[in-house]
């Protein structure tokens, strides 16, 4: 199954060849998890990351996902 | 919630007209405003000048007579291009209003502006730095000739410059688990100006426990995010779960430059004018997220 990803901020660099703003298509097997897309998929330790919205929604790192999901991937943000 | 707008709140609260020799009634000093009033388009309004001259005069404040004047149907001015928007009710609930700001950095600073220019009468700032001149490149407040000087003292200048019936409490402290159950009490809604994800988190809480809306915003790089939290909501629980947070986020490799803060307090003072004034919806159980680098919005909401 395709899903779409979408890296956000300092989580560009896994992927450096994306344009910015450009999505990134996976082909996963079904029943795929949001933690093993970024550990085992993306590289990118599941400790730096704190929010994964999929379709607009939050869902945590076990959540399994369906063909055509969009995934945002989201590290923490503070400055003020 | 926000304190309700009450017509039969009494206006004159402070003694001076209750009790004290210049003994006048809230009718007589409506009718002054009225005598005093010009028509703009097909409302009346009341200049700043003759705001200060009846406050003066009559040994009120600035707020009390601006108070007075929406009650009786005059505005200010000063106020008149918030009308359409804000509306005569919203005005004075606005006036009538407490908000707290917690840090009075990159965005604390556009908060603050923005707050005392749209009409909210009171403004509790809670910071204890002091402008250092990497501040200059975005913090409102900051100048090459008040480095050194405390950021609080510096707002509080600032908002009377920008409209003096702003009553300005200043707390040159930082907001600490110990402080902040005082700091906030009054306060009608907050805002989460603050630089670190703990602190932050700690002021969710005391918000919480007293009940008081909280407008958080954070920054990074060109990425920023917004999302009002009312009591009992998840807020940043839902965002960052109930464990450890980090203290900082992507800002520490990023950066604060210069116009993300001014683009989310925008939206942070946005949102307390909303809950205030009562108009619109807030971005409740929405997180707004800003990707200005890509050029991408996105709401993102709970799941359920």
């Amino acid at each position: 199954m395709i899903i779409e990803i979408r890296l956000y901020a300092t989580l560009k660099s896994y992927r450096p060849e994306l344009k910015v703003g450009e999505p990134l298509f996976l082909n996963v097997d079904e029943g795929t998890t949001v933690k093993r897309v970024l550990e085992e998929v993306l590289g990118i330790p599941a400790k730096v990351v704190k929010t994964v919205f999929v379709n607009g929604i939050y869902r945590d790192l076990d959540h399994v996902l369906a063909d055509g999901d969009r995934v945002g991937i989201f590290p923490p943000v503070g400055g003020g | 919630m926000a304190r309700g707008y009450r017509r039969d709140e009494t206006i004159i609260g402070n003694g001076v007209f209750a009790g004290g020799e210049f003994h006048m009634s809230k009718d007589r000093l409506q009718e002054r405003i009225r005598m005093l009033a010009e028509v703009e388009g097909d409302i009346e309004v009341i200049s700043l000048e003759q705001v200060k001259v009846l406050s003066s005069e009559l040994g009120l404040s600035l707020k009390e007579v601006e108070l007075a004047a929406l009650e009786a149907c005059v505005l200010p001015r000063r106020y008149l291009r918030n009308l359409g928007t804000v509306g005569w009710d919203g005005q004075a609930r606005l006036l009538r209003s407490t908000v707290a700001v917690v840090g009075l950095g990159g965005l604390g600073g556009y908060v603050v502006e923005a707050l005392a220019r749209v009409g909210v009468g009171r403004l509790v700032l809670i910071d204890g730095d002091a402008f250092v001149d990497h501040n200059l490149n975005r913090q409102m407040f900051a100048t090459e000739s008040n480095l050194g000087s405390s950021k609080v003292q510096a707002a509080g200048a600032r908002v009377a410059g920008i409209n003096s019936a702003v009553e300005v409490v200043g707390h040159a402290v930082e907001a600490t688990p110990e402080n902040l159950p005082r700091l906030l009490e009054g306060s009608d809604v907050a805002v989460d100006a603050l630089d670190r994800l703990p602190t932050r988190i700690m002021l969710q809480e005391e918000a919480r426990r007293q009940g008081i809306p909280l407008v958080h915003g954070a920054i990074g790089g060109m990425v920023g995010q917004v999302m009002t939290i009312f009591p009992g909501d998840e807020g940043l629980y839902a965002l960052y779960g109930r464990g450890e947070v980090p203290e900082r986020g992507i800002e520490v490799e990023l950066g604060c430059p210069t116009t993300t803060p001014m683009m989310v307090a925008s939206w942070q003072a946005q949102e307390a004018m909303k809950i205030l004034a009562g108009i619109g919806e807030p971005l409740r159980h929405r997180l707004l997220l800003i990707d200005a680098e890509a050029g991408i919005v996105d709401v993102i909401r709970p799941g359920i």
